[in-house]
């Protein structure tokens, strides 16, 4: 029987038996090219120590999971590359002066309490490397020791920075005081300012919005909607009797907005999948990151402001479920 | 006219593979498997036995209710009545007939002048379509004349479904190509027979020699028009094209005719056309034969009950295929035995190969919300596939599992390669026979 060679090879499955091009690897990856602009600038303005912190805590991030997985004999998936955008994240909302071991105990944290713990992958709650940052916050005068451009020359790669490492106020903290004294808003969209190594150049930041767009990974809505917000809210409540288009600019460029806006609270772990429920979602981070940023204790509020709306994601998803075709008025889908 | 349904996806179309090859006909193979159920509905009883001979065009089989009779495809001796492999998976009751290849035709296959077709009543239209086994030939194959029946009186718009949005498949481009007349004074009779003055050729702009041709044909007569719409899987889906039509959405759960529609293929088009003018009933059908790797992809005019080993041998595979699937490969049915027959719900046999693998093990949904984006249903997959893999019945039914028309737009995008559909048929089958209990 010439046929019977093929009996026993065929496979059975369900259909569909092709596969788009897209797989969580390929949008990790597109996730990294999309920070790279942003990685090259903070090289340019904090110095060679923002290059290699990042490469440590991605390498750490990666040997966390791996080593988790080995450990507790669960199935690795760190080939797709989710592992490397959290240690990428959590290096970019640090200072260029803290210490690699502290940095180190971030990665930890995120990778193996926050994400492995939860189930890894798609499981966690909260973003990790925002999660990281907040643990990191454990050192506060670490975590909040900026250092003024033009002085990343004043540390090497391997020195074991400290706190008396030249010291300056981030714009952020200087609007804390409903101050606009000596920022200019061009630095601040350019990135030529103090603050954590990936957030200072809002320019470089949309650049790798625009890729995100394009290869259509994420959508505009979260980060519309998110900075549309902070925008409104500053331009209609201006603080220290400034002038509200400066005023709204620097909220909007100053600051961790844009990394948060376009790489956090896009998250897609972490964040509503439905259309309404992104935008709520969205409009909820901005409100939050003002509320903190003109109330709060510390200058800056995206961080916070993402990590409380991580826990309404479900919530909003039940609230934006999408009407399905064909059901009657009223009905809608999803729970 | 020219409303675009929600999602849908823009897998690689590969029509080119078979889209230039006229079709052939089919050398006829010796042995035939002819099953008694090729349609949604009741099983035809055996009319034949063992050692009986039979002709062209004889019924093999019928049987009240729901149901048309099937009909042998070539002349023979009948070698048995027996299950066998169909290309649903499971084993049905099937005539073998072994081929005398004289093609001797039934003398109840007689031609009928244009004038005889004039005089007829409608029930004497009904009555011939039901009587050649014609069945929805894109592969629903529901009985054609019930859905006439229950459409009469009802419905105001005729669609003549030829988007064709299934990559690989070319069968009804090609019949568009080269039976148009045919296929015109097939959608004729049916608007005579649902009492309408217009009907309505939906195709996918992928097809511009199909609607050229179809065009020039059209013109002399009245009330049918071509649309054509751009390309967008899944256009062929009943629902999403009665929208893409007439704006109108079918209600959950419901049929066409609930928004006085009715949707056929024009594969059946051409057959009915065949039935009422040849007196031919539904023995062989155009299928296309294409795969990655096919080395000579063909569109074939294939007796019903060949096996898709004799369509394997026509046209040569370069490798082990990895999938022979019934259909295209966004629907289609893999196959375990290739053994089985071609149906007249069979538009393609499709080889895939290796090169096409994409599970992984143990899929994590990273809650991108790309399945939600592509759902022609405007479902949520994702909590669909929850549901499902819970077990949990109410959670099931909340997550409105059971509108899911299995298209696969989800999986195809799932970035995650999670098996959405097969939780999705798993969950809808635990659901119907909750039901039944």
């Amino acid at each position: 029987m010439a046929h019977m060679k093929y009996f026993y090879e065929l496979t059975i499955s369900s259909s569909p038996h092709v596969h788009g091009p897209v797989t969580t690897q390929t949008i990790m990856r597109d996730v990294l090219i999309a920070l790279a602009p942003a990685l090259l600038g903070s090289v340019y303005f904090f110095g060679f120590r923002a290059l290699v912190m990042t490469l440590v805590s991605a390498a750490a991030c990666v040997f966390f999971e791996w080593a988790y997985c080995k450990l507790m004999k669960k199935d690795c998936k760190v080939y797709d590359m989710s592992a490397v955008v959290t240690g990428v994240l959590l290096s970019f909302v640090c200072p260029v002066t803290i210490p690699y071991w502290m940095l180190i105990i971030g990665d930890f944290f995120a990778i193996i309490i926050v994400k492995m713990l939860f189930g890894g992958i798609g499981r966690n709650l909260v973003n990790p490397a925002l999660a990281g940052r907040a643990f990191l916050f454990s050192w506060p005068v670490a975590m909040s020791t900026w250092v003024a451009v033009g002085y990343e020359n004043a540390f090497g790669i391997f020195d074991s920075v400290t706190v008396d490492t030249v010291t300056a106020a981030t714009p952020m903290g200087i609007m804390h005081q409903g101050s606009m004294e000596g920022i200019r808003i061009s630095d601040l969209f350019f990135g030529n300012i103090g603050g954590c190594i990936g957030e200072t150049s809002a320019l470089l930041l949309l650049i790798g919005l625009a890729y995100l767009l394009i290869r259509r990974v994420i959508t505009v809505r979260i980060p519309l909607a998110y900075i549309g917000t902070v925008a409104l809210l500053a331009f209609l409540f201006p603080q220290g009797g400034n002038d509200r288009f400066a005023w709204m600019a620097a909220q909007v460029f100053g600051g961790g907005l844009m990394l948060g806006a376009i790489f956090m609270a896009t998250d897609y772990v972490t964040s509503p999948v439905t259309h309404l429920g992104q935008i709520i979602y969205g409009i909820g981070c901005g409100v939050l990151t003002i509320l903190i940023r003109y109330f709060g204790g510390y200058s800056e509020g995206v961080s916070y402001a993402i990590l409380i709306m991580n826990c309404c994601a479900v919530l909003l998803d039940r609230l934006g479920s999408p009407k399905k075709f064909g059901a009657p008025k009223k009905e809608v889908s999803g729970r | 006219m020219g409303f675009s349904f929600f999602g849908g996806i823009h897998p690689k179309e590969n029509k080119h593979y078979a889209q230039e090859a006229p079709i052939q006909e089919f050398p006829e193979p010796d042995v035939l498997v002819i099953p008694l159920s090729q349609h949604i509905g009741t099983p035809c009883n055996p009319l034949v036995k063992k050692g009986d001979r039979v002709l062209v065009g004889q019924k093999l089989g019928d049987n009240e209710g729901l149901c048309v009779p099937v009909h042998s495809s070539v002349s023979g001796t009948v070698k048995g009545v027996e299950m066998k492999a169909h290309t649903n998976g499971m084993t049905m009751m099937s005539v073998v007939i072994e081929n005398d290849h004289l093609k001797q035709w039934d003398t109840s296959v007689q031609p009928r002048s244009r004038e005889t077709v004039a005089a007829m009543s409608i029930q004497e239209l009904m009555d011939i379509i039901r009587e050649a086994g014609i069945v929805g030939m894109g592969g629903a194959t529901f009985p054609t004349h019930v859905k006439l029946a229950s459409g009469a009186n009802k419905v105001n718009t005729l669609i003549i479904n030829a988007s064709e949005c299934e990559p690989y498949i070319v069968a009804d481009d090609r019949l568009c190509r080269e039976c148009s007349g045919e296929i015109i004074s097939g959608i004729q009779i049916l608007m005579r027979i649902l009492g309408l003055q217009t009907a309505v050729i939906a195709m996918e702009d992928n097809k511009p020699e199909a609607a050229k041709i179809l065009k020039r044909t059209l013109n002399p007569k009245g009330g049918i028009s071509l649309e054509l719409l751009p390309t967008k899987y899944p256009h062929g889906a009943e629902k999403q094209l009665i929208y893409a039509i007439t704006g109108r959405q079918v209600p959950s759960g419901g049929l066409p005719v609930d928004v006085r529609c009715a949707v056929v293929n024009i594969a059946t088009c051409k057959a009915i056309h065949d039935a009422v003018y040849e007196g031919k009933p539904l023995t062989h059908r155009v299928v296309t034969v294409s795969g990655d790797i096919v080395m000579a992809p063909k569109n074939l005019l294939v007796p019903i009950g060949t096996s898709f080993n004799d369509l394997m041998e026509a046209v040569g595979v370069r490798e082990n295929p990895y999938k022979v699937l019934s259909g295209g490969p966004m629907m289609g049915v893999t196959q375990y035995d290739l053994s089985v027959p071609v149906v007249k719900g069979t538009n393609a046999v499709t080889f895939l190969g290796r090169k096409n693998r994409y599970t992984v093990s143990h899929a994590q949904c990273i809650r991108c919300g790309k399945c939600i984006e592509v759902c022609p249903m405007q479902l949520m997959p994702l909590t669909m596939y929850q549901a499902a893999f819970s077990g949990n019945t109410q959670e099931m039914r909340d997550s409105n599992l059971m509108d899911c028309i299995e298209c696969g737009c989800c999986a195809y995008s799932c970035p995650a390669c999670v098996p959405l559909v097969l939780a999705f048929r798993s969950g809808k089958h635990h659901l119907r026979s909750e039901k039944k209990k």
